[in-house]
């Protein structure tokens, strides 16, 4: 009798991209739902658009590569690249920044590097940084939160306002968008304005901004799940929550009245999607043990110094990016010892 | 003393995987019937190819000595039942690339007719180490854990290496596979017997025999056993069941919280590890002056109707084993050699179990899937944190695929036991093992290649100044003899002679200086390398 012979080990496979994929996504519905609930259907919006052009973008470049489409397209990392992007811009922007950004992301940073597996750079921050960097008004107009009195938009409103740039009679940019937290502090910081000065603005919650401290609350849900999921491991976000934690701390402890407190760093912005989504793209990060960590703590403290000196009031897409040039480095001096190495 | 095992280690990285092992656990062994042909190769272990002793037409009895190790790592073959040789030729052997070997094939006679065997050692403490791994060495006994290495030479550890612990692994870690288990069970007496041989040939301290704590009544029965002979210096350890365990290194951690140094052996930190296949083997060998002819072999998987172990002679067909389990079901799709990580797939049935076979594994399409398509890896590391040897998997692999060999060995290539516990848990299903397989064999070929090009450069060389030696020699030679004048013949012959031997000792002494010579026949390099060594370096 003849057998076929394939290479060991043997049993059925553990794990798979597709599965590893689908549970970032899972991870991602409660902080998108959040998301949703505190910022008004701009964020489906750019989530459906960014999704779909993301996997379109896809499918083409696999075709003009030559690849199979079918298989590439079932790991799902496109449909995550497009959520990642949905989730960082801003809620009611313009139809065709998710677009750019999102094609730029697929397109280039990571099909033209040689696709899943070979981007140097995070897919969707480079996309990201794309469309910052280029429209940068564009970029700063978000949605304000349900809860501090601005006018929100229904769904229908919001599709004329995205697609065909119409307000609804009698509103503008200025009644439907608000500086975020994180711009009020840059703001008031650059108009030497004391922390409980600019604290008093409505958009600041109990420790975070009103809605992103809930949005990164369930993002910090869904990282743990992913923790205890074992899709993700603990090093990253520990490294860069626990480097913009104490960094937030020791600026904080040293005047209070000039720099916000640590816990306002912890839930504002993309701080939780940044820590357990997108530092952790497995592709574009560091991946010895130590090396994590040291790649989280540095993107820790970077965001911390974009959001304190930097041209931007976020930082996360910048520290991620500058991370990721710092990866292969990083993995090359944090080898692991060798089961039976004494010292080289 | 009894406290030393209380504390284990663990090591970093590992499995846990379902074990599969009671579905060959519920009948007790029995000897299989001897098959009508016997396959013996006379290559089942590490090391050099035992060479052939018998020829077409000779008749042989059960023990008899079929094959001579060759050269010290080597393993001798014996005949495993009686019967006649119909056959010395190449044939395809259990091999992970399907590789010939040189094999006897022994048409049995039924009788099962034995050897004259010499009488017994009463006590084979009267023997000398010494004279214990000489008959061992005889008895063709290798490591019956797989990998095959000669067990002699495991009991020669050499000098500077005092020996403290002898550990005998019971672990067997891989799923599916009970042989060991099975022999713990039913021959503990033979287990402890040969583990006191190896004991006293090695001079340790301490013994421990190891298993899992899956085997609870494997672990009863040696108990009972160590119990009986009221050792304090023996223990019967158990160790948590995880893949890969039952490797040395890993077992050794476990035990003893010490690391095997990288690319070393066990016996530099003072231990030695034998399997309880080889233990009980070596018992048989002293005591009952057997050859190794026979071992426990689990014949298991959906693919078999009646999964069980069975006491195998070396050499029987896989086919013939299969059938006295109650032969295939219908869901048999895969023939595996050893367990479902290490073990090699086999593509047919006629090949022989040898030696290091433990287990035939007939895998059903559900047990054993065929490989899914490899994506690209995605670097999620999932493959360092199973890694037993805290090796960086991923960067291995990515240096293996693009035939970086340089950089593989930076990355300590060769600290990889194959475990297969990364490709286990690669979620783009990159048959990772493969690669280092692959990888490591390049740069074995690569030295060779290598050691080859320095020979046959040095055998040139020499070749160039030998032959300028004569050259000189012979004009030498001529000058005398066109000076003619015979005044003083015998001075001038002691004279010549005398400057002859200058001239052959410089030339030895310097055959660098002897480049090429325009005027000499080229010679190739190769064709200084046909030449057998002892012509020409002699």
């Amino acid at each position: 009798m003849e057998f076929h012979t394939y290479s060991s080990p043997h049993l059925p496979a553990h794990s798979d991209v597709g599965v590893v994929m689908r549970r970032v996504l899972y991870a991602l519905v409660p902080g998108a739902l959040a998301y949703w609930w505190f910022f008004g259907w701009g964020v489906l919006i750019n989530l459906a658009l960014c999704v779909s052009v993301a996997v379109g973008a896809e499918a083409v470049m696999l075709q003009l590569r030559g690849r199979a489409a079918g298989r590439f397209l079932a790991d799902g990392s496109a449909v995550v690249t497009g959520a990642l992007l949905g989730l960082a811009l801003p809620p009611l922007t313009p139809w065709w920044i998710p677009v750019v950004a999102v094609l730029f992301a697929i397109v280039v940073a990571k099909q033209l590097y040689g696709g899943l597996g070979y981007n140097p750079f995070n897919p969707a921050m480079v996309g990201y940084v794309v469309v910052l960097i280029s429209f940068p008004r564009e970029l700063s107009l978000w949605a304000s939160p349900v809860g501090i009195g601005a006018h929100t938009l229904n769904l229908a409103q919001t599709l004329q306002l995205v697609f065909a740039n119409h307000f609804p009679a009698g509103l503008n940019w200025d009644a439907v968008t608000s500086a975020t937290p994180l711009d009020a502090v840059k703001i008031g910081r650059g108009l030497d304005k004391t922390m409980s000065e600019i604290g008093s603005a409505p958009v600041f919650g109990d420790y975070g901004g009103i809605g992103w401290e809930w949005v990164n609350l369930w993002y910090l849900v869904g990282g743990v799940w992913l923790l205890r999921e074992r899709v993700i491991r603990w090093q990253i976000p520990a490294g860069m929550l626990g480097a913009l934690f104490l960094m937030a701390l020791a600026f904080y402890l040293n005047s209070p009245d000039r720099f916000p407190s640590p816990l306002f760093h912890m839930f504002s912005g993309a701080t939780m999607l940044g820590a357990f989504f997108i530092a952790t793209d497995p592709v574009s990060a560091s991946t010895t043990n130590r090396g994590r960590l040291i790649y989280g703590a540095g993107i820790g403290v970077l965001v911390y110094v974009i959001r304190t000196w930097g041209g931007y009031p976020e930082g996360v897409a910048f520290a991620v990016l500058l991370m990721n040039m710092a990866a292969p480095t990083i993995d090359y001096y944090s080898r692991p010892r060798v089961f039976g190495q004494t010292g080289e | 003393m009894a406290a030393r095992f209380d504390k284990l280690f663990h090591f970093h990285g590992g499995l846990r995987l379902p074990g599969h092992k009671d579905q060959s656990t519920a009948m007790a062994v029995v000897p299989a019937r001897v098959p009508p042909r016997l396959i013996l190769p006379l290559h089942q272990h590490i090391g050099q190819p035992a060479e052939a002793l018998v020829q077409p037409g000779d008749r042989v009895l059960k023990g008899q000595l079929i094959g001579r190790a060759e050269g010290y790592v080597s393993a001798a073959v014996h005949a495993s039942s009686s019967g006649r040789v119909v056959e010395v030729a190449e044939r395809p052997v259990p091999h992970p690339s399907g590789l010939t070997a040189l094999c006897v094939v022994i048409e049995t006679d039924g009788l099962e007719q034995w050897r004259q065997r010499d009488e017994p050692v009463a006590d084979y403490r009267t023997l000398d180490p010494s004279e214990l791994r000489n008959r061992i060495r005889d008895a063709g006994i290798v490591g019956l854990g797989g990998a095959g290495f000669p067990t002699f030479v495991k009991m020669n550890p050499g000098a500077g290496h005092a020996i403290e612990l002898l550990v005998i692994n019971g672990a067997e870690c891989e799923p599916y596979i009970s042989c060991d288990d099975m022999l713990m069970r039913e021959r503990p007496a033979d287990i402890v017997a040969g583990m006191a041989i190896l004991r006293h040939a090695i001079g340790a301290r301490e013994c421990v025999i190891a298993v899992e704590d899956n085997k609870p009544e494997a672990t009863a029965a040696l108990r009972r056993e160590v119990q009986a002979a009221g050792d304090a210096t023996v223990q019967v350890v158990t160790v948590p069941t995880r893949y890969p365990t039952g490797g040395e290194k890993q077992l050794i951690k476990v035990l003893t919280g010490r690391e095997v140094p990288s690319q070393g052996l066990p016996a530099d930190i003072g231990v030695v590890c034998h399997n309880v296949g080889t233990a009980a083997a070596v018992y048989r060998n002293v005591l009952d002056n057997e050859p190794l002819v026979s071992r426990f072999i689990t014949v298991t998987g959906a693919g078999v109707a009646q999964p069980r172990n069975l006491e195998v002679l070396v050499g029987t067909p896989i086919a013939d084993l299969v059938e006295q389990c109650g032969g295939y079901t219908d869901a048999a799709d895969r023939l595996v050699m050893g367990g479902p990580m290490m073990g090699f797939a086999l593509p047919d049935d006629a090949l022989p179990v040898v030696k290091t076979t433990n287990c035939i594994l007939v895998a059903s399409r559900d047990e054993l899937p065929p490989p899914q398509a490899a994506m690209p890896c995605i670097r999620c590391g999932e493959c360092v944190q199973v890694c037993p040897a805290d090796l960086l998997p991923q960067q291995l692999y990515w240096y293996a695929h693009s035939k970086d060999f340089d950089k593989t060995q930076d990355y300590h290539l060769f600290d990889c036991i194959e475990c297969g516990c990364c490709a286990q848990v690669c979620p783009s299903h990159i048959p990772l093992v493969q690669y280092y397989r692959f990888a490591k064999t390049e740069i074995w070929a690569q030295e060779r290649e290598r050691r080859h090009a320095d020979q046959a450069r040095r055998r040139h060389e020499f070749r160039l100044a030998r032959l300028e030696r004569e050259k000189q020699e012979r004009e030498q030679r001529l000058r005398e003899r066109r000076k003619g004048a015979p005044q003083d013949t015998k001075k001038a012959a002691i004279q010549a002679a005398l400057e002859r031997a200058k001239a052959k000792k410089a030339a030895v002494g310097n055959e660098s200086v002897a480049q090429a010579d325009a005027g000499e026949p080229s010679t190739s390099a190769a064709d200084a390398a046909d030449k057998p060594d002892s012509k020409e370096n002699a």
